[in-house]
């Protein structure tokens, strides 16, 4: 089976008055027809530069400098913008982080949705109301018929979500970026709207990129976890290896820093440090500064380790024991 | 809806009620019409004779209750130029002013929010500095200075434009207006021209403001990840969404275009209120001065009313007296 997305050597900078910032610097990811990649990393990691890389959506002073994204073998790198308008929102889908900010404060539900089939699809308005009216039905708006007419500040932030999931699923796309869809949202809410979208991606046979920077979350819903760092994936495999047996000391430190590992009583596990700014990023291992197996040959960049089957980490001293 | 409307009828009695304060404090203490009014030659006793006609040797809170009261029952008194109704002599220039105001308005967003629109959506090129840098001097030269260019260019220059007067009208469903003829149209464009400068400029520069305030908005980048065309976000979900607050400035700026056309009509001889008012101040002609006053205020107030209305229907998020 071939792969779906294939992302190789992906570097997008951006070229801001105080220098470079290699938000993203050399990533190699891909996923399968119905499967699901967590994309994990702390703020400024890269991670969402990446997702907004694969629409052609890197707005200047970025831009992608190097690399490949295919998808379904076509390549997206350097193609013409009609021809990537034709992909969103068809063939792949965003779920944006606010659900506050993304519809159109001053158009109506129906209005926007409308919209977007016709973007896509040559059919009457009333075909596409329907059909906007049945995908609101799926991911859980109550009387879709009348909620349509209403505007945006009419609905909570969950349902605002739903309603730009259902945006999302309109074309019913072979893959959906989810940019931390549930960060904005009630703990509640974000059980609600996980538990959808895996439903709903399970269904429909949706591949799905889920940007997070809760592990928690993403072990959950993800097949497979790519930890970021710098603008790098540090490491990648199924979620059960990265989670279980994580290999390199940032996806470590991230799991120990999720509270509820920890004995209660005991304090809080914490990376020490900040994330290095990447726009003037020291030689080595970006991570070595705040690792606590550093050593002296961190001075170099790791290369990429395979640790186990489709596992990789690019730590020159992987972890091997078993996170307790 | 009622109580607004209620409230703001009550607001804008209390307004008029201030503002006929203040209008007559200030005309009284600026000289006696008498002295002007008077031929040099006259004696003592018809000096005397018309001070008691006019009513001037009541004191001035016997002057101002009875202007009160008579303003109550509709009437603002009689000119002691014109000896004519002073309401009927402002509502008979009324036409030229709202016709010569409402042209310099149109002429201000038809080629402002353009000319600001692409302003904003390609900041930093030659065009874009060519626009900004045209907008400073519309609106940091003098107006009067301007009207004379405008003068000795298409009038003295080129003598492709009358320069005085309204020309003649004809009449359109009933109203006697300069846009009836083409005579009428020539007189129009030099005065309009010079009126809307200011306000052009005015307009460029606010709608500059929004456009680039709100593509970096999440629902501009949504409108992309959906694959809606350029043209779609920034004609319908951009310029929706700067239309609120444009409207606004631009409503309130009519009211200041038809106060203050003063300028423009004194140089062009457009025989509308602002000429009118220049001549009755200069002879102390306090009936006519208070009856002008009265009515650009009541002008301000319903037109701010009208802008009210429209806000709420251009954003679905406001409502009338911030209550729901």
């Amino acid at each position: 089976m071939s792969a779906l997305l294939e992302v190789r050597g992906l570097k997008t900078h951006f070229y801001t008055r105080a220098g470079v910032v290699k938000a993203v610097d050399g990533i190699d990811f891909t996923l399968n027809a119905g499967e699901v990649l967590g994309l994990v990393g702390e703020s400024g990691s890269g991670k969402t530069v990446a997702s907004f890389s694969v629409l052609g959506l890197i707005d200047p002073p970025g831009r992608i400098v190097e690399g490949s994204i295919k998808f379904k073998g076509e390549e997206l790198v350097g193609s013409p913008v009609s021809r990537m308008r034709q992909l969103r929102g068809r063939d792949i889908a965003m779920v944006f982080q606010d659900p506050m900010m993304t519809l159109t404060p001053v158009l109506k539900i129906e209005t926007q949705m409308i919209e977007t089939v016709l973007a896509h699809e040559t059919v009457s308005r009333k075909a596409a109301r329907d059909r906007s009216i049945e995908v609101l039905r799926r991911v859980g708006i109550p009387t879709p018929e009348d909620r349509i007419g209403a505007y945006p500040h009419q609905f909570s932030g969950g349902m605002r979500q739903r309603v730009a999931i259902a945006i999302a699923l309109l074309h019913a796309p072979a893959l959906i970026l989810a940019d931390e869809p549930t960060t904005a949202l009630d703990v509640t809410i974000q059980g609600q709207i996980i538990a959808e979208m895996q439903k709903l991606v399970a269904e429909t046979g949706t591949a799905m990129i889920w940007v997070s920077h809760d592990l928690a979350v993403v072990e959950t819903i993800a097949d497979s976890v790519a930890v970021m760092y710098a603008g790098r994936v540090v490491e990648h495999g199924p979620s059960a290896n990265v989670i279980g047996r994580p290999a390199h000391p940032y996806t470590e430190g991230l799991l120990n820093s999720i509270p509820s590992r920890t004995t209660p009583g005991k304090r809080l596990n914490q990376i020490p440090g900040m994330a290095p700014s990447v726009l003037n990023l020291a030689p080595g291992c970006p991570f070595a500064p705040r690792c606590p197996y550093e050593q002296p040959a961190c001075a170099e960049i790791p290369p990429a380790r395979n640790i186990g089957p489709e596992h990789m980490a690019r730590c020159i001293t992987p972890l091997t024991r078993e996170l307790t | 809806m009622t109580v607004f409307l209620i409230r703001r009828l009550l607001q804008t009695l209390a307004v008029l009620f201030a503002v006929s304060l203040v209008v007559f404090v200030g005309l009284y203490a600026v000289g006696n019409p008498a002295d002007i009014l008077l031929p040099d030659d006259a004696t003592e006793v018809e000096r005397q004779a018309a001070i008691r006609s006019l009513g001037l040797d009541q004191p001035l809170i016997v002057q101002y209750g009875l202007f009160l009261k008579n303003a109550l029952s509709g009437d603002l008194g009689r000119s002691f130029v014109y000896n004519e109704p002073s309401i009927k002599l402002i509502l008979a220039r009324f036409p030229a002013t709202l016709e010569l105001a409402l042209s310099a308005l149109f002429i201000a967003m038809v080629l402002g929010f353009p000319l600001g629109l692409y302003a904003g959506l390609h900041p930093g090129t030659r065009m874009e500095r060519a626009i900004m840098t045209g907008s400073i001097l519309g609106f940091s030269l003098p107006n009067f200075w301007q009207g004379l260019m405008l003068i000795l260019i298409f009038s003295i220059g080129l003598g492709w434009l009358p320069s005085s007067g309204r020309g003649q009208t004809g009449s359109l469903f009933g109203i006697e207006t300069s846009f009836a003829t083409w005579d009428g149209i020539r007189h129009l464009i030099l005065p309009a021209t010079n009126l809307a400068l200011f306000k052009l400029a005015l307009v460029i520069r606010l709608t500059r403001a929004q456009v680039r305030e709100t593509m970096p908005l999440d629902f501009v980048k949504f409108g992309r990840a959906r694959g809606l065309t350029e043209r779609r976000i920034v004609g319908v979900h951009v310029a929706k969404t700067i239309a609120a607050p444009i409207v606004t400035v631009i409503g309130m700026e009519l009211g200041s275009v038809i106060a203050f056309a003063v300028v423009t009509e004194s140089i062009f001889a457009w025989p509308g209120m602002g000429k009118l008012i220049i001549d009755s101040i200069n002879r102390l002609d306090r009936p006519v001065v208070a009856a002008y006053l009265l009515v650009i205020t009541f002008l301000f107030i319903l037109i701010n009313l009208v802008v009210d209305l429209l806000y709420t229907a251009l954003d679905p998020r406001v409502r009338l007296g911030g209550k729901s």
